[in-house]
């Protein structure tokens, strides 16, 4: 599976993952603090210059992660220009767009790994609740391994609905779908027991 | 344990490839995606802990990077977004409608997930939807409210689904409706 993490190496993706995801924190926390039009206008003009100091490809990559927000900025844009207050409209879109910015600068330049490092070291305390850190990242793995799977086999569902009928599939192939997960489900946690469960992570 | 992380796992990864398979649309010309119908059958199908955990698992794959949400979206980024309430509201909303489905064993299972889907993936989703709107983009709770109700036609469709596939499920199937069978 593609993570969202930029082929085009840059210097942040050696910085530690811990240090980028508390900075990111304490900034967006920060946006939120202010409602000076101009210190937004130059946050974002900044997020912009780091989004460009890697280069053309990444610059654009990232410019498309903010199209998702395009129908929000029109429904700010629309309602404060309605009630005369375009610079509060300007400072909300503005703030809007640094934040989500500069999250998807540090999902960029982290790898998927290290960010595994660092929910390992944040679950931490929940191993106290009873969670245990190896079951929690085997979790995860089956999630990377087993989505692209699903998908196969969904896909392959509605090919077979389409070789039997010429009406689209819609809804009604959720159905067996989910029964699909759920035999997996059942063939998956079989094949765990049978090389000794989760007791035999715990040696390791 | 093994059979619920398991489970847990496959529900996860059940709501991306339901966000991911472009031929799952809902029909009726509504241009809205299976992702929030993925979210309610974890409610409904493997009841409250269970569900709000595959829920909770999904997002944070979402977070570190993985682009599951529906349209290929994911990282961070979302989370700074307007939309962020909802996200928050993701794994309660299944939480709920697990709880719902688990305690009222009354009335037919159809209207007992149709009921519960609305409670959980309407209302809770939109209650938490709608705070993260107003403070995303600041506007009073009324005015995000008027923003996010758009959405409402296309999730009562997704509820009444939900409700209908259950209700299927168990009756193909009594022993895979997990929510009815070992609820604690």
């Amino acid at each position: 599976m593609i993570s969202l993490t930029s082929p085009v190496k840059t210097r942040a993706h050696g910085w530690p993952a811990g240090a980028k995801l508390a900075g990111l924190c304490a900034v967006t926390c920060g946006l939120f603090l202010t409602q000076n039009l101009a210190l937004h206008a130059a946050v974002f003009a900044g997020v912009l210059l780091l989004s460009a100091l890697p280069g053309r490809a990444f610059f654009f990559a990232s410019i498309r992660h903010l199209r998702v927000l395009a129908p929000f900025i029109i429904i700010i844009a629309i309602w404060h220009l309605w009630t005369f207050d375009g610079a509060k409209g300007a400072t909300i879109i503005l703030r809007m767009l640094s934040a989500v910015a500069l999250a998807n600068l540090v999902t960029m330049t982290t790898k998927l790994t290290d960010m595994i490092d660092v929910i390992q070291v944040l679950s931490r305390p929940l191993t106290r609740f009873g969670l245990r850190a190896n079951v929690l990242e085997l979790a995860i793995a089956m999630v990377i391994r087993l989505t692209p799977v699903l998908v196969d086999k969904g896909t392959r569902l509605s090919e077979a609905w389409s070789a039997r009928s010429h009406r689209r599939a819609g809804w009604r192939i959720v159905l067996p779908f989910t029964i699909i997960a759920l035999d997996d489900a059942d063939q998956v946690a079989e094949a765990l027991r049978a090389r000794g469960g989760f007791d035999a992570l715990e040696e390791k | 344990m093994e059979k619920n992380v398991t489970l847990i796992a496959l529900f996860a990864a059940l709501i991306a490839a339901l966000g991911l398979i472009p031929p799952v649309s809902l029909g009726f010309g509504v241009p809205i995606t299976a992702q929030s119908l993925g979210i309610m059958l974890c409610g409904t199908i493997l009841g409250a802990k269970r569900g709000g955990l595959a829920v909770m698992l999904f997002l944070l794959l979402v977070a570190i990077g993985l682009p599951l949400l529906s349209g290929g979206r994911g990282g961070l980024g979302v989370f700074a977004g307007p939309s962020v309430g909802f996200l928050v509201g993701f794994p309660i909303a299944a939480f709920v409608i697990g709880l719902i489905v688990e305690k009222w064993r009354a009335a037919p299972l159809l209207i007992v997930a149709g009921v519960a889907s609305v409670l959980g993936g309407i209302v809770v989703m939109y209650v938490f939807g709608i705070i993260g709107m107003s403070v995303m983009l600041d506007k009073t709770l009324v005015e995000a409210a008027k923003i996010a109700l758009v959405y409402v036609p296309g999730d009562l469709l997704k509820a009444g689904i939900a409700a209908m596939l259950t209700s299927a499920l168990a009756t193909a199937r009594p022993a895979s409706v997990l929510s009815r069978i070992d609820a604690h």
